[in-house]
């Protein structure tokens, strides 16, 4: 048997009349890139709730390290494991770069009901945010506010927090847009190594960055998965080329 | 030094000085109206606990005040008229001792904060406020057909509450009390804003699903900021009682809870000092105007507005700028 971290059976949603997830299977393999791509509202970011949480599906279950965490809140799924990235960045703009990873760091750790402490004081969860930066490239901001970063940055610090929750399993739902061409190639020279410390369903629209990375890639249109494979079989895959590559070059 | 520890430094200094050059010229009443400033200040950092760390717009804190209030008022009004409190399962006597009145204040007001935080923090938004608003009217109303107690004419004390060594209805004595709590308390929330719990309560104030993401429910932290919060409250509630040795149902009023806010957003929401503030130019707005004219409010009104319009983060925004966001 394949050993895989997360296998989604049978996901359907629906909003209304619209069917943005249909019957999905897929799984996340250990060590592995699985890339999600799909034209723009196919519902790739619909797919990403229903896993991490926070909306829930129709039909079909959710599994997640040998556990059936269709039920669990956000919350409890990511203390199990998943480490999520958002499309639209979703951070405490308030709070400056460090805190937003010492921020991820506590919420790993735990035990937050300490009142009496000084947080960004605290060696253990200085040290891990603070590797975190340095692996995004974002040692130089972690005095800034979120809010004054660069849109790229906050990208960037998504994946920081996402790193110091030390998942099992990253959902990234399109952590290279808006990162420029230089911050794109760090990125996916970060990536594939980190594929090796846990797997990552990876939704992305760069395709030479899916090409580049993907050891299997996923195509969703209208809500289907229409096919699953290695890059070359998607290359070649004739009802890809129809429904999404062609389109794509024909633009 | 940044401007904010100079402008907290600034405050307390003030609120020590106008006692006690009060007192050395022989005004109580001077003495009296800083007491008041400081007791509210208190209850302004109670709310502002929930409010400002937490974004949860309590129109209900006035429970808590009163809830203190009356914890204060029925345990002396116990002692002064000989009768036990309760004698069944077990004989409670009523009390004159501070250091009884007050943990009982804030565990009673803090248990009441923890159980109305249960059912409205279900709700988000304008529900939450309304829903905390209808908590307080339906005290309000409790303790007004209370006859027990008073009903709607409340309850009178003879003298305040006792503590080991001082007489507390010497006024400068009763504030040098209040003063000390003012600053524990302010320590204490100090503390806490910059606390592992502090960091993640105010990040769920800025953004829920990030807290959810790195694997923390908002509604834990933000039950236990309410329940923190009531608990501070209430002990402010309980000092206004003992200041003013009587307690009414108008402790409890929405009016009551609007005040409380008024001393937050006045102050700066969010800053620990920022009640401090608020409630001291209150009170300041108070007397001063209140002087010139019965319809004061209408010119604090108009401040408000002010302060809402243009200087979104209080006097302390205006005066220490925005927030550092740790050292
Ligand atoms: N909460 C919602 N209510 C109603 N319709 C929704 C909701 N969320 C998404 N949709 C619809 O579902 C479809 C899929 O949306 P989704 O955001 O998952 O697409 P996507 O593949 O992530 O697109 P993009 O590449 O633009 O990010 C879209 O048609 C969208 O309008
Ligand atoms: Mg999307």
């Amino acid at each position: 048997m394949i050993d895989s971290i997360l296998e989604t059976r049978g996901l359907t949603k629906r909003f209304g009349g619209l069917v943005a997830s249909k019957a999905i299977s897929l799984d996340l393999r250990q060590g592995e890139i699985h890339a999600l791509i799909g034209p723009n509202g196919a519902g790739k970011s619909t797919l990403i709730k229903q896993i991490a949480g926070g909306l829930q599906p129709d039909e079909g279950s959710v599994h997640f390290d040998g556990k059936d965490v269709s039920k669990l809140s956000t919350a409890a799924r990511a203390r199990l494991g998943m480490g999520r990235t958002f499309q639209i960045s979703s951070l405490a703009m308030e709070y400056t770069v460090l805190q937003n990873v010492v921020l991820g760091a506590l919420g790993h750790r735990g035990n937050v009901f300490w009142f009496f402490n000084n947080v960004m004081k605290d060696a253990e969860l200085l040290e891990t945010a603070d590797a975190a930066l340095t692996k995004v490239g974002l040692e130089d901001f972690r005095n800034f506010r979120a809010s004054d970063l660069s849109h790229g940055q906050r990208r960037q610090l998504e994946v920081a927090v996402a790193l110091t929750l030390d998942p099992k399993a990253f959902l990234m739902d399109e952590p290279m847009a808006g990162l420029g061409a230089e911050g794109s190639q760090q990125l996916i020279g970060f990536l594939d190594t980190l594929r090796h410390q846990a797997p990552i369903l990876l939704i992305e629209h760069d395709m030479d960055a899916v090409f580049s990375l993907a050891d299997r890639v996923s195509v969703l249109v209208y809500g289907e998965i229409i096919a699953t494979g290695t890059v070359d079989d998607i290359r070649t895959n004739s009802d890809v080329r129809n429904a999404y590559l062609g389109e794509e070059g024909a633009a | 030094m940044t401007k904010e520890t100079l402008l907290n430094a600034v405050l307390l200094c003030l609120l020590l000085a106008v006692p006690l050059i009060a007192w050395v010229s022989d005004e109580p009443f001077i003495i009296t109206l800083t007491t008041r400033a400081v007791i509210f200040a208190i209850a302004g950092i109670g709310l502002n606990f929930a409010l400002g760390f937490g974004g949860l717009v309590s129109l209900g804190h006035a429970v808590f005040f009163g809830i203190g209030g009356y914890v204060m008022g029925i345990l002396a009004y116990h002692a002064q008229t000989y009768t036990p409190l309760m004698e069944w399962p077990f004989a409670v006597e009523g009390t004159k001792s501070m250091l009884i009145v007050w943990p009982v204040a804030v565990v009673v007001s803090g248990l009441a904060a923890l159980a109305i935080g249960a059912l409205s923090l279900r709700t988000t938004g304008v529900y939450f406020i309304m829903i905390t608003l209808a908590f307080g009217q339906m005290l309000y109303y409790f303790t007004i057909s209370w006859s027990t107690y008073g009903g709607e004419d409340g309850l009178s004390i003879y003298v305040r509450n006792t503590f080991p060594g001082l007489n507390t209805m010497d006024p400068i004595q009763f504030f040098a009390i209040c003063y000390v709590l003012l600053l524990i308390v302010l320590i204490g929330v100090h503390c806490a804003a910059r606390s592992s719990f502090g960091l993640m309560l105010r990040a769920a104030k800025q953004n829920e699903e990030r807290v959810q993401a790195v694997g923390q429910g908002p509604y834990r932290l933000y039950l236990i900021a309410f329940t923190i919060s009531g608990a501070i409250t209430g002990l402010a509630g309980a000092l206004f009682a003992d200041l003013n040795r009587f307690v009414s149902p108008t402790m409890l009023s929405w009016h009551t809870s609007g005040e409380i806010m008024v001393f937050v957003i006045l102050g700066g929401v969010g800053r620990v000092f920022g009640p401090v503030a608020g409630a001291a130019l209150f009170i300041l707005l108070e007397h001063s105007l209140g002087g010139l004219s019965e319809y004061w409010h209408i010119y604090l009104g108009a401040i408000l507005l002010g302060v809402v319009l243009f200087a979104r983060g209080g006097l302390y925004g205006l005066l220490a700028g925005r927030e550092v966001a740790h050292d």
